[in-house]
Parts: structure tokens; sequence; C-alpha cells
């Protein structure tokens, strides 16, 4: 007779409900012929109801599935970022897919399935469930990305991604496997264990374990050097799944890089900081640098999107509370800029014509005043000026650094901020004062303008009255 | 006695391996590589781990070898192109690989011939058996057992969508 297995449902409330919920919209989908709004819907009350049963229970953290599961307040404040990027984009998407001719329902389930991961991702503390939830994640993002079957870059972007990914992964599981070889053991809390004693801690293959999850986990949050993909991939890709991809699952990839590295493996730090030092100091000076060159808006985004993630390693690097709760901050700010600038790329485009170039920003300021001055609100907070949420994301993120005595790299990441404002002018310079060069012919809908909204109000809020959130991301 | 299957399996699997290596046409190599897998599961059943012997079959025997013939399929080889091509003789990089290979096998031999390695750890009598690895998957890995079908699940779905949307 077999024992059993502990299993507690109620902990996996948000992942159940949302699974329902995505093969509600596949089956639906089957139904409503051409006109796909109806799964819009579904999709959109299923995230909601997975954030409302992220909730379900209460008295943090719990620990579920012999230690492979865990519902405390980091996952379930990633989990309310993820259920609202995944809806942002699903709003998104909506008059894109009209314009672009995307009229696959099962686009709606897959970004779904990317939020079961997601959840999943950010909610192990088993390296077998992160590495199923990193797969699941990756497979629905290689598909999202090629979607436009038709269309060679979103052909290329899909193919590089999946190619580079599948060898991203290779390294991961390899140096998932070195840690298991060396602890015995696949839980985070085992492993932390394991490595309490020094006859464990001392043997080389835990090195080259850490060395092959840094750079499996950096090619997912895509850092220096393993970011090569990154801007071809959100350049051919979909632009609301560019948004999505550069904000959720970068989300759930930092989740479970930061509980690898703080939960089970403090007593290897001073080896592993070293080395993601020096990864996040070359992230952020590759990304910013990079980016002062390109003249495409998602190319541009896509290396402040590197950049990012190298502020963001930092937070990775000074463990600790306060580093888990300037990391929740950082994302959820992250989330509301990046959409809000993601929604205005997207409005300028049109059918056939996307308008990806900067020289097609040349007067926008003037002919759309309010809408410049989103986008000008949205590129100044990822410059982080502020009083905006960018500033305070970094700000909080420093402030962490400095605590645990990493000076030189704050110094080094204040530096890269400078340099960072620079291409996001440069985007306001083309807007405000050169010459349009055509018309705009701009339709905002209800749809794209509550998105903005959502943008603004998150972006001002968070900077001016961090407190709330601040203290809900405190554990 | 074990050792009197242990060695016929071996041989079969080494001279398979080299014909893998020798053979004219890659759809030779492909088939002795099938071959030598099957070899390989023989002596994981030796070793007591019938379940890793049974996925060595279906994964790698099964599974990964239509991979490979579905890329020589793919490739679309013209009769000239049916046999191995040998590059440009590059004697500095065949003799680098030669010193890795032998520096490789020193260091297994070393390390194999150390004396922890003459008495293994004693495992269980049903260690690696299908039962075990049941029990386990229904136990204490039940949670990754149930991820692991929204995984497939997903990969479904998605592989549908790119393969059968039509292309204007």
């Amino acid at each position: 007779m077999i024992a059993a297995p502990e299993i507690d449902l109620i902990s996996l409330a948000p992942v159940l409900v949302l699974s329902v919920f995505t093969m509600l919209v596949m089956l639906i989908d089957l139904f409503v012929g051409k006109n796909k709004s109806v799964l819009v819907f579904v999709a959109l009350t299923g995230l909601l109801l997975a954030a409302v049963s992220s909730f379900a229970k209460t008295d943090w953290p719990v620990s579920s599935f012999g230690g492979s599961y865990v519902v405390d307040h980091m996952s379930v404040f990633f989990t309310m970022i993820f259920c609202l990027s995944s809806g942002l984009a699903i709003l998104l998407s909506v008059d894109y897919n009209k314009r672009e001719n995307i009229r696959v329902g099962e686009y709606y389930s897959l970004i779904m399935f990317c939020t079961v991961g997601m959840i999943i991702l950010a909610s192990s503390t088993d390296l077998i469930m992160i590495f199923l939830g990193i797969e699941i994640v990756s497979l629905c993002l290689y598909v999202l990305a090629g979607i436009r079957r038709g269309d060679t870059r979103s052909n290329e972007a899909a193919l590089k991604y999946f190619l580079l990914g599948a060898f991203a992964t290779g390294f991961l599981l390899y140096g998932m496997t070195l840690l298991y070889g060396a602890t015995g053991t696949t839980k985070l809390a085992g492993i932390a264990e394991a490595l309490s004693h020094a006859e464990v801690l001392s043997q080389p293959i835990l090195v080259m374990g850490v060395v092959l999850l840094i750079a499996g986990f950096g090619f997912k949050v895509a850092s220096v050097p393993f970011h090569m993909w990154t801007p071809d991939v959100y350049q051919g890709a979909p632009t609301p799944v560019t948004a999505f991809m550069a904000v959720g699952p970068k989300a759930a990839a930092f989740a479970a890089f930061f509980r690898v590295f703080t939960t089970a493996m403090p007593e290897l730090a001073p080896t592993w900081e070293v080395l993601l030092s020096i990864i996040a100091v070359t992230t952020m000076f590759v990304g910013n640098l990079g980016a002062i060159m390109q003249t495409n808006i998602k190319r541009l985004l896509a290396y402040s999107s590197i950049s990012h993630a190298g502020y963001i390693l930092i937070a990775i690097i000074a463990k600790g509370s306060l580093a888990t709760s300037a990391l929740l901050f950082y994302m959820l700010s992250y989330t509301f800029m990046t959409f809000g600038a993601f929604s205005i790329v997207i409005l300028l485009g049109r059918a056939g014509k996307e308008n990806l170039e900067l020289e097609d920003y040349s007067g926008l300021g003037f002919k759309a005043p309010l809408l410049g001055l989103a986008m000008s609100v949205f590129l100044l907070s990822l410059g982080g000026l502020p009083p905006l949420a960018g500033f305070v994301a970094k700000f909080y993120i420093f402030q962490a650094a400095l605590n645990e005595g990493y000076v030189i790299l704050v110094v080094l990441a204040v530096l890269n901020s400078a340099i960072s404002l620079y291409y996001y002018l440069k985007v306001i310079v083309f807007m405000y004062m050169k010459e349009p060069k055509g018309d705009f012919q701009i339709s905002l809908t209800p749809i794209t303008l509550i998105i903005i909204i959502i943008g603004l109000i998150g972006t001002v809020q968070l900077g001016l009255f961090p407190g709330p959130v601040i203290s809900l991301a405190h554990p | 006695m074990e050792l009197l299957i242990f060695y016929p399996l071996a041989l079969v699997s080494v001279i398979l391996a080299l014909f893998v290596v020798f053979n004219k046409s890659p759809i030779g190599s492909a088939v002795c590589l099938i071959g030598m897998m099957l070899g390989l599961a023989g002596v994981f059943i030796l070793l007591q781990a019938h379940f890793l012997a049974i996925l060595q079959i279906i994964v790698y025997a099964g599974a990964i070898m239509v991979l490979f013939m579905f890329v020589i399929m793919l490739l679309n080889l013209k009769d000239d192109d049916t046999k191995w091509k040998i590059r440009e003789r590059n004697i500095f990089l065949s003799s680098a690989t030669g010193v890795l290979i032998v520096g490789i096998l020193y260091k297994i031999i070393d390390v194999t011939t150390d004396t922890k390695f003459d008495s293994p750890a004693t495992v269980p009598d049903n260690f690696g058996t299908v039962e075990v690895v049941g029990t386990a998957l229904f136990t204490d890995f039940v949670l990754p057992f149930e991820v692991a079908s929204i995984l497939l699940l997903a990969a479904m779905v998605g592989a549908v969508v790119l393969a059968k949307s039509k292309v204007d």
C-alpha cells in the first residue's frame, strides 16, 4: 500500500483556476466563429479570478507538496503582476490582432498557458518544478513570437528564439543536475541545508552547476552575454507579444532566479556574487550603449529592457528582505511603464505599415499633444527620472544594494541610468523638436485608451505614493 | 553469469558504435546507432535499472532516432550526397581532439580506479525498477507529474497553431 501524497489544492488555486479558464478559452474558440472578442472576456475573467484566488491561503508562508510549492508574499505579489501583465497584453492584442489579421483563438489561450507557467515559476521551491515552469513559459513564447506565419521577421524571431532557447534550457537543466548531484535533493530548502555542511560545500562540481544555472537563467532574463536574441526577437514578434515578453515572462524568470540563488545557495554567495556583479555591470553597459545606436523603437526598447535586467540583477546580488521588496516593486512599475510605451508604439502603426522608425515619431508632440505627453512620461519613467515610478523602483534597488555594501555596483548603475536618459530623451526630441513627416492616422480605441490610462496612473501613482505598494511588497 | 550476458552486449554495442562512425551513408549510421542504443538498454537491464532501460529504448532508440531520420530526410540528399563527405584534413584540429580524448580517458581511469570505487554504496534491491519509479512519480513528485501535463498540452496546442495556420 502506497501512502497517499500530501495534496494541497488550495495553495494551487491560481494555477488551477487559470488552467481551467485556459481550456475554456480553447473550447469556446471552437464555437464563436470569426469574432474572437468573447474570448477576451473569458480570458480576462480567468486572469481576474486567478489573481483573487491567489489569496486563498491567508497565513503566509505556506509550503506544500513536500516543500516543492510555496505561497508567500513574493509568490502572491508576482501572481498579481503576472495577471496584470497578461491582462494588459490581451487587451493590447485586441485591436492589433484585428489590424494585423491575426485571427487565431489559440493566441489568447497561449498567453494564459504562459501565465500558468509564470505562476508555477514564481511559486516553486523545487528545481524540477522551476524547470517545468520555465519550459511552459518558453514554449508558449516561441509560438507567440512566430504567430504571424506570413511575416518573415516573425518567423525569424520564432526560430531564433526557439533554437537559442532550447540550448539555454539545456544549460539550465545541466546546472540543476550538477546541483542535484552535489547535494542529493532538488528542493531548494534541502539544497540550502546540504550546503551548510563543509564537505558538500567544497565540491568543485557545485561551481560548475552555479555557472551553468547563471547561463540558463541569464538567457531567460536576457542578460549579457546571453542577450543576442533579444533585439531580433523583440523586433520580429507581434508588438503586444513583445510587450508581454519584456514584462511577464521576464519577471517570472527573475522570480525563479532570485529564489534559487537566495534561498538555496546563500552559502555559495561568495562564488556567484562576483560573477553576477560582472554580468550585471556588463548588461547595463551593453544594453544602454546598444540602445543609443538604434533607430527602430522596438529595438530601442529591447536594448532598454536588457539594461533594466542589469538593474534588477543588482537586487539578486543584494539578497535580503529589502531586496525582495525592491525586486517586486521594480517589476510592478516596469509593467506599467513598458505596457504604456508599447501601447503607444502600437497606436502609431496601421495596417501594412507599423511606423516603427524613430523618424515616424517626428512631430508627435504637437500633432497629438496628449499622446506625446503620455509617451514622454513612460520614457522618462523608464529612464528613472523623479517623481515617476521608474525612479522610486531604481532607488529601492540601489538602497538595498547600498545596505549590503555594494557601493561600486550602485555607482556604476547610477552612471548607467544617466546614459540611458540620452536615448529616452532622443525619442522625446524627435516627438517635440522635429517637423512631422506625414500625417498621423491615429485611431484611438477605448481599449487602447484604457491601457494608456492604466499605465499613466500606475507610473505616476507608484512614483508619488509608493508607500502602500512597498508595504505590500515587504514581507 | 552476468558477465556472460554483459560481454556480448558490450561487444555488440562497441562494434555498432564503430559502425556509426565508419559507415559510408548517414542512414546506415543512424540504423547502427539504434542498435547501439538497444545494446546500452541491455546493459541498463543488467544493472537492475529496468525503467531506465525502457526509457533508453523509447526516448533514444525511438523518439530521438526518428528526429535524426527526419533531419536526414529533410536535407533531401541526392545520390552523390548519400555518402559522408570528409572535410579537408586539418592535422592541428585532429591532433588536438586526440590529445583531449586521451586526457579525458586518462582522467576517467584515474578517478574510477580510486579505492572508493572498489566498494560501491549498496543500493536497495528494488532500486531503479518500474515500481519504485512509479511510486516516486505518484507520491513525492505528483505535482511535477501533473504540471508536465500542462506543459505537454501547451506544446501540442502551440505546434498545431504553427503548423495548421494558413500562410497567404
